[in-house]
This record gives C-alpha cells, structure tokens and sequence, in this order.
C-alpha cells in the first residue's frame, strides 16, 4: 500500500456503486457537485429471472431489478457522467448466495448483507474500479470513516442517524478497504439526504427505502431455498421432525428446520399458556427446540473470523457494547481472545436470543471496533 | 485520466451519420414530407423521393426495385423474411434450419415459430464460427421450409458461404434468408446473383441513421406481413412510409466507402505484438474488413471496455443483456469457447473517420489498460509468468 492519502483531489476518478436508490444517486450527485470524476455503477448480482415459482409480480426494492437499472442509468445520464453496469452474478452467488444456503441448511441464521459487503461490494468492485482507473469508491452506506493519525488506523464510526446506522453489516472491511472507501452518507440524517436530493434535482428524491434480502422474495427464505437446491439439482431440506421443550418433552410437528430461526415466536404451531419462542435448532435430528423467553437468555458465546477494525487485535480481554443483531442495543460485555481468530463473549447481563450464523459486532461508544461470527 | 475526445471502434453496432446522409434527410424533410400514397402533386413529390431511394437500394442489391420491401430497421426485416416466409407457407409439417450463431433478430424469430409448432434446428458452428455448406446439406429436411443463415457475423467479423448453401437450398426447394445487416457495405455482394430469396440490411449501420431497414424479397416469393393496415410497399408491410429514413438509406448505400482493412490488420497485429495473452477469434476465418474479436486471457473483457472507454474509446464485448451488463456472448460460447474465455473477448469494428493515428493511439491505452488489469488480478499473473 502506498503512503495513504487521505482524501481524493478532484482528477481523481471515484466509483459510485448506484443501485438505483435515493441513497447512492444523492452520493453520486453530491460528490459531482463537489467538483470530482465520478463514474456510476450498478452491479447485477442476482438474475431474478432465476427461479420463476417465487418470483413476486410488481416487487420493488428488489436488487438487479429493471426498474432499479433503469433509475440508476437515469440519475447517471441527468448528472452527465458515464455509468456502467458491471456483471458479478458469479461471485455473487458463490459468496453470498451458496453460503447463505449452507448455513441455513446447517441450522444457522446468516446475514448475506455482510457477506456480500465483504466479498462483493468492496471486494470485487473495488478491484474491478481500480482496473478501469477508479482507486476509491464511493456508497450510499449508512457509516462513517475516518483517519486517525496516532494508531495509523482508519476507523470506522456509526452513522449520524441511528435508525439507518448499517455498521453491523459492515463489520469485515479491512483497513485496504476502508481506506478507498468513502460513506458521504454517514453524516448526514436521512431526511437531510432527501432534501439534499430533491435541491440536487435527482430524480429519485421520492423513492421509497428498498427493505429485506434483496435476491429473497418477500423476506420468505425457506421458499428461496427450497426453490434454490431444487434449481440445483439438490435434495430438498430435511422435512418433516419434532418441536420439544427443553425438557425434552415432544409437543408437536413442524415442517421443516429451515423454518425455524433462534428466538422466533410466530408460526410455532403449539398453544402454551406462556409464550413460547424457539431456542435451538438441530438440522441433523430434525429437532427444533423451544421454550420460555427466559430459556432464550445466554451470558456467554464464541465468535470466530473475528475483523478487528478501529483497534488492533488485542491480546488481553477488551470491554466493548456487544450487538448480536442489526436491531439489538449493544450490550455490555467482556471480549477475550481465544486464539486462531476466536474470542470468547461474555455479557455482563445475559441477552436473548443469541443466533449462530448472526454477526457479534463491537463497539465503544460510536466507535466499532470490530466483529465476527456467531458459533 | 479521462477523456473528452472520443474514437469510435464500434462500427458494428452503429455508425456515426455521414455528411451525405444528413444531406439526404434534410433535403427529404424539406421537400418531401409529404405522404408518398396521396393523389396531389406534394404527395407525387415525396413518392419520387422515395422511389428514387428504392432505387438506389435496389442498384446497391443488384435486383429489381420492386424486390425492396423497406422496413423499420434490420430486426424487422429479418422478421418479415423469417416469420413472413414461414407462416405464408401452408404446409402442415413445417421444419426451419438456421444456426446457433444468429442475431437475436432470428434466433428470437425462430424461437417464436417454435411457439407456433415449428421445428427448428439450430446448426452449430466450428470453432472458428463457420457453417459448413455439408454440415447444412444434411439438415435440410423433407419439411424444410425455409433456412436462415446470416452473412457475416456481428460479434466475429466471420463470413458464411451463402451462395453455397444458398444453391442447396434452392435445389431442395427451400426458401433461403440471409441476415445481412453486418456485411452490407463491407462486402462485395449480389443476393440476387448469390441466388439468395430474402436479404436484410439495416440502415444505421451504413452511416444513415436508425429506424429504416430493407429487405430483398425476390420475385415470386410470398410473405405474410408482419403488419396490417394499408396496402404499402405491395401489401408486404403497412404503414406510412418514412420518406425521410429510406432517402437516407439511398444515400448511404450509394456512397463511396474506404477500405479498412489496412487498419484493422495494424490494430490486430498491434494487439497480439504489444499483448502476450491475446488470441483472435474466428482468426482462420474468413471475415469482415473491419472486424476483430480478441480474447485476452486472464481479463474481464467488461472491465476493459469500461477502462477504455473512461480512456476515450468506445469498444464492446458484442453481447449484453436487458440490463446492460455482459454476459458470454451465446456466438463465442457456440463456438467452442469456455465461459471464461468468451467473458475476456472484446470486439474492436472499424469504419468511417477510423485513421491509422488512432489505431495506435488505441493500442496504445488498450496494451496499458490489459496489464493494469492483469496486474491486479493475482490469479493471472501466476498463470502468465
């Protein structure tokens, strides 16, 4: 790595990924104003012509959709700088889509958003926009970046705006990474990004916030899966099996493992005078387990493929707020290293619902210092 | 790092207007818009404006100017000559031969009579992208209908014998369609004396401008029309004729055209001599003028029309889908290519305004922009050191 330069000069050529959403256009018009070489790009990940029986007619916020090209090319052509899109359907779908499978098939509950953000988005993008003369690009991202002279280290930061803060999805950036990246967003809330999208005239100020796993179809992800190994040739997900308490006791039939996720209450299929939620899952038995919200409460967990961002890796224990879910408050805890890119998590009050295949991702204050993987 | 000067290398997709054919529309809208079917005398003006460029087509084809049917474009009488042809035959058992390596023009126009309950084979190329005329003997069938085999290929420059299997075809009693649109101009060629019955060309892509197209139907052939609505151009296509587009037409095809061969052999050989890693596809074929097709191992042949172009050259990988973005081009693949190597292939056509200053100037930013690519691909490197 050259000796970093912390921020573009104006010849510079930036890469905006453009989905075509409010989020990216408002980037790439914002940093055109400003006078840099901006270049826009959609990534075609997914081909939703794929598996035809799930498919939902008029979805939006769907990725790769026409539609979402369509805006992208537009808000491009209004601005008047040259935009591509760039084909990674391949390493989509080996990185993101086959893993986010395996996992649900092996009884975890995966975050696709961060596989995709690790391998594909500032993965083979970046290498991609450094091949056609772009060093840094530029997302529509929720998150802050920035320098710090003393450690030598970029840091990451949460978002201005809480409520679209996406740092928990962002966890696995390297420093390599963070340095060609800028988040023009984090800073702002996101109705100032509207405003500031409506007085730059893009012309997708009014369109709505795209939601949930862009390549599920209305969030239903075992009718993805089944559909996905079926397309593939692939025996179906174990079927039929047993819901226990934990006490062992059999209360009723479900339909399938891969129904069931850690800490889900609806579709249970059993009446209970007190609520019952679901506490592990067990593709091997074809068990699901259930019980009381206080059964779902857990101190202590492992993570692995841990990324130390802000800090470097620590040798001895590190305090940090701990959030094991993109909604969950971060938590108090004590991180311990456990060797190999492990660290052992306890929390100082036990929390719920703690799901293998979720991310663990640290933070002090604004600050994230890094994550890794729920075991 | 980019560029505000442009150098065209795209000819094959479209071609930049020439003086002569906005010459011939202007003078067209000022003195003949009216409608060429109207008794008055404006209306006999516009017709002999339009006449005249049926004309000029015809001389262009060789034939009769009562064999030009003119259309809106290249796809359009491809459909005519394919769709049209087919469904005028009465025949219960109908079957079609055409190949794997057609513009989507056919293939999609095939796929469509397949819909209807025709047969359809679809003849694979070698691995230099050419149909052998006894490859196409044996496939014609009792039911043959019609055959469809295009000219010269848009993605590999590659040039089918066509009076050959045109002879076969006839001899079978077979209606024969050639897709013309890519060899046009590029080639000195007679359908008529190639003993071809429909042959399609496509204005834009002789320096005139999009929406006309032409297609020689030879005399005595039917065709169902496409169309409905007036009695046009002898009932085969309805609708108001662009007096405009077609004198554009005229004037394209009647223009003189300089020989680029030269150029496309410096750019080829420029290529391979400056690149290690560069094959030509369709190489030991017979091909265009004006075309080369090159693989360059170990790249993204997107990423390099993306950098060149940000450079200031437009070139392009032949094949995209409805999004925009590249996928292996289905001639490449049918060709014998891996998925790989059709994905690192970049289509280079030359045409007017093309000098032999930019050719280096392009070989230049593209032997630069190949090994910045490779450089940042680690997989590569390995593979050529």
């Amino acid at each position: 790595m050259s000796a970093p330069q912390h921020s573009p000069d104006e010849r510079e050529l930036i890469a905006v990924a453009m989905s075509g959403g409010v989020d990216s256009s408002t980037v790439a018009a914002l940093l055109h104003r400003d006078g840099h070489a901006v270049a826009g790009m959609t990534m075609q990940l997914w081909n939703q012509r794929r598996l035809p029986e799930i498919a939902v007619e008029g979805a939006t916020g769907r990725c790769c959709s026409l539609d979402d090209v369509y805006d992208a090319r537009w808000v491009a052509g209004q601005l008047g700088i040259p935009y591509y899109v760039v084909n990674f359907e391949d390493r989509f779908e080996q990185s993101v889509v086959r893993p986010f499978v395996e996992e649900y098939l092996a009884g975890r509950t995966p975050v696709p958003c961060t596989l995709c953000n690790q391998f594909v988005k500032f993965d083979r993008f970046l290498e991609m926009a450094e091949g056609v003369g772009a060093r840094r690009m530029a997302t529509g991202h929720y998150a802050r970046i920035s320098w710090d002279e003393p450690s030598g280290r970029w840091l990451m930061l949460r978002a201005v705006d809480e409520t679209k803060d996406q740092t928990y999805f962002l966890w696995g950036l390297t420093q390599e990474q963070l340095s060609r990246t800028l988040f023009p967003l984090g800073h702002m809330r996101k109705s100032e990004v509207r405003d500031l999208a409506r007085e730059l005239e893009v012309p997708t100020a009014e369109k709505n916030d795209s939601q949930e796993i862009c390549f599920v179809p209305n969030g239903d992800y075992a009718a993805f899966l089944e559909a996905y190994l079926r397309e593939q040739g692939r025996e179906a997900p174990a079927g039929q099996g047993e819901l226990v308490s934990t006490d062992g006791h059999v209360l009723a039939r479900h339909c399938g493992v891969h129904h069931f996720t850690v800490g889900q209450r609806k579709g249970l299929g059993v009446s209970a005078p007190e609520p019952l939620y679901v506490i592990a899952t067990d593709p091997a038995a074809r068990r699901v387990t259930v019980g009381s919200n206080e059964e779902l409460l857990r101190a202590t967990f492992h993570a692995r493929e841990i990324n130390w961002i802000s800090i470097a890796g620590p040798d001895a224990a590190v305090r940090a707020g701990v959030r094991i879910r993109n909604k969950h408050i971060p938590a108090a805890a004590t991180i311990e290293p456990a060797g190999q890119g492990r660290a052992r998590i306890t929390f100082d009050e036990p929390q719920r619902a703690v799901t293998p295949g979720q991310a663990a991702v640290f933070y002090a204050g604004d600050l994230v210092l890094g994550g890794g993987w729920i075991e | 790092m980019r560029s505000d000067t442009r150098w065209y290398f795209d000819h094959n997709a479209t071609t930049p207007i020439a003086p002569v054919t906005r010459e011939a529309v202007s003078l067209a809208m000022e003195d003949a818009w009216a409608n060429p079917s109207s008794l008055h005398q404006d209306g006999q003006r516009a017709r002999r404006c339009f006449e005249e460029a049926r004309a000029q087509v015809a001389r262009f084809l060789g034939c009769s100017p009562k064999e030009i049917v003119f259309t809106s474009g290249g796809t359009e009488a491809a459909n005519l000559a394919v769709l049209g042809g087919v469904r005028a035959s009465t025949r219960r058992d109908r079957h079609v031969l055409t190949t794997a390596i057609e513009h989507p023009a056919v293939l999609e126009a095939c796929a469509q009579l397949e819909r209807e309950g025709v047969a359809v084979t679809y003849l694979q190329p070698s691995r230099q992208g050419v149909i052998g005329p006894e490859q196409f003997r044996r496939h014609l069938t009792k039911d043959t209908v019609l055959a469809s085999v295009m000219h010269a290929n848009n993605e590999t420059g590659a040039v089918q014998e066509i009076a050959a299997m045109a002879a076969m075809a006839r001899e079978a009693g077979v209606l024969f369609h050639s897709d013309g649109v890519q060899a046009a101009g590029k080639l000195a060629f007679s359908p008529v004396s190639a003993g071809v019955d429909f042959y399609s060309v496509s204005a834009h892509k002789l320096n005139a401008p999009k929406g006309c197209g032409a297609l020689y139907a030879r005399t005595g052939t039917v065709l169902a029309p496409l169309l409905h609505g007036g009695r046009q151009e002898r009932g085969r296509r309805a609708g108001t004729e662009s007096v405009t587009l077609a004198a554009a037409l005229g004037a394209a095809v009647a223009m003189e055209r300089p020989d680029v061969t030269p150029l496309r052999d410096r750019l080829e050989q420029g290529l391979l001599a400056r690149i290690p890693g560069a094959h030509v596809n369709a190489g030991q074929a017979a091909r265009l003028p004006n075309t080369t097709n090159v693989a360059f191992d170990g790249i993204a042949a997107e990423s390099l029309v993306i950098a060149l172009d940000l450079r200031g050259f437009s070139v392009s990988t032949g094949a995209a889908c409805s999004s925009g973005s590249t996928e292996p081009s289905h001639v490449l693949l049918a060709m014998g290519l891996s998925p790989e190597q059709a994905r690192s292939s970049v289509r280079f056509s030359l045409g007017l305004g093309n000098t032999a200053e930019q050719v280096d100037l392009l070989l230049e930013a593209a032997a630069e922009a190949v090994a910045r690519l490779r450089a940042l691909s680690p997989a590569h490197s390995e593979v050529v050191r």
